[in-house]
């Protein structure tokens, strides 16, 4: 049992378990799941400036969010640290062939430690990846009433038309940046 | 506020779902790259199976009427598919960050959680985002 732990999961044993987060917040008390809404709620909490779009109760619509997310973080201390992966990530060797050629070399770890790193304030490239993915991320997100987890999982769950609109643009912007626009700025 | 049981309620839906997120890695900016190259079926079999077992639980709480832990009736809010703009544009823009940063926000706040405290700074970043959002709505197409 413990060894399972150890061990990273399967698509089949992952997804059952995600997907169930959808009813099991549902029956916890009637939430949706969705985590970018907590950007929005920490917005709300110290809104400068006095924006429209943040002015509501954030403790009492959050709360349970900004709880969620505390256990996604100790979840992925947990998962990520204390039971960490023992070897690296089994990538598709075409993957691995593509980004050697964009000057990655690192494949030990969840994300690359050229771009992921302190160092990387030093540099043009590294921290723009930083910076202006997040702010994309955080930006898409709320212009588009959800992320992964609310379009993708609890939306498209729900059959809603829109999150599957959503969901075209997320792959539309996805394929842009990857095949078009990360080897301009990974030279 | 809630109540102390609701607190370690969410909490550990919140550990379960992030312990998940690490060990399927898809927490992986490798995983991103892989998945929007097309090369592998992990990412496409973790959220194929999501949706299926949501959509299938939905269905059932919805013909069976189930209700919330508290008895009150399970109701999901209907987004509103007339705004196409929003969802066409606003969602665009999601994908580009997501594969830029290879990290959607569940995955930020995880890959924080595990150590990789540079994670702080697209976490920024994103409430950056969120707030020039917030500032800039009433100008944008939606």
């Amino acid at each position: 049992m413990l060894d399972f732990l150890y061990q990273p999961w399967p698509w089949y044993v992952a997804g059952p378990i995600i997907g169930l987060t959808v009813p099991l917040l549902l029956l916890l008390g009637n939430k949706t799941f969705g985590i970018s809404e907590n950007l929005r709620h920490v917005c709300a909490s110290c809104n400068i400036g006095n924006v429209e779009f943040f002015n509501y109760d954030w403790k009492k619509n959050g709360a349970w969010n900004l709880t969620f997310l505390l256990g996604v973080i100790l979840g992925g201390l947990i998962g990520g640290f204390i039971f960490a992966n023992p070897e690296p990530i089994a990538l598709a060797a075409s993957t691995i062939d593509d980004l050697r050629a964009l000057g990655i070399s690192d494949f030990s770890g969840f994300v690359p430690s050229e771009i992921f790193t302190w160092d990387v304030l030093g540099s043009g490239a590294g921290l723009a990846i930083l910076v202006l993915g997040g702010f994309l991320v955080g930006f898409g997100a709320r212009y588009a009433g959800g992320c992964t987890s609310g379009h993708a999982i609890s939306g498209l769950s729900d059959l809603q038309l829109a999150s599957l609109i959503a969901v075209v643009g997320f792959f539309i912007g996805g394929l842009v940046m990857t095949h078009f626009i990360y080897p301009v700025i990974l030279p | 506020m809630l109540s102390i049981k609701d607190f370690f309620t969410f909490l550990f839906a919140g550990i379960l779902f992030g312990f998940v997120l690490m060990k399927s890695e898809v927490v992986s900016w490798f995983r991103i790259q892989e998945m929007f190259r097309f090369d592998a079926f992990h990412m496409y079999g973790i959220i194929g199976v999501a949706i299926f077992v949501g959509l299938i639980s939905i269905q059932l709480i919805k013909r069976f009427g189930v209700k919330d832990t508290s008895g009150n009736p399970i109701s999901i809010p209907p987004k509103d598919p007339k705004q196409v703009y929003r969802y066409v544009i606003g969602g665009t823009f999601f994908g580009l960050g997501w594969a830029l940063l290879g990290a959607c926000p569940g995955p930020m706040f995880a890959l924080l959680g595990s150590g990789l405290t540079i994670m702080i700074i697209p976490i920024l970043a994103a409430l950056a985002g969120t707030y020039t959002y917030g500032a800039l709505r009433s100008k944008l197409p939606h």
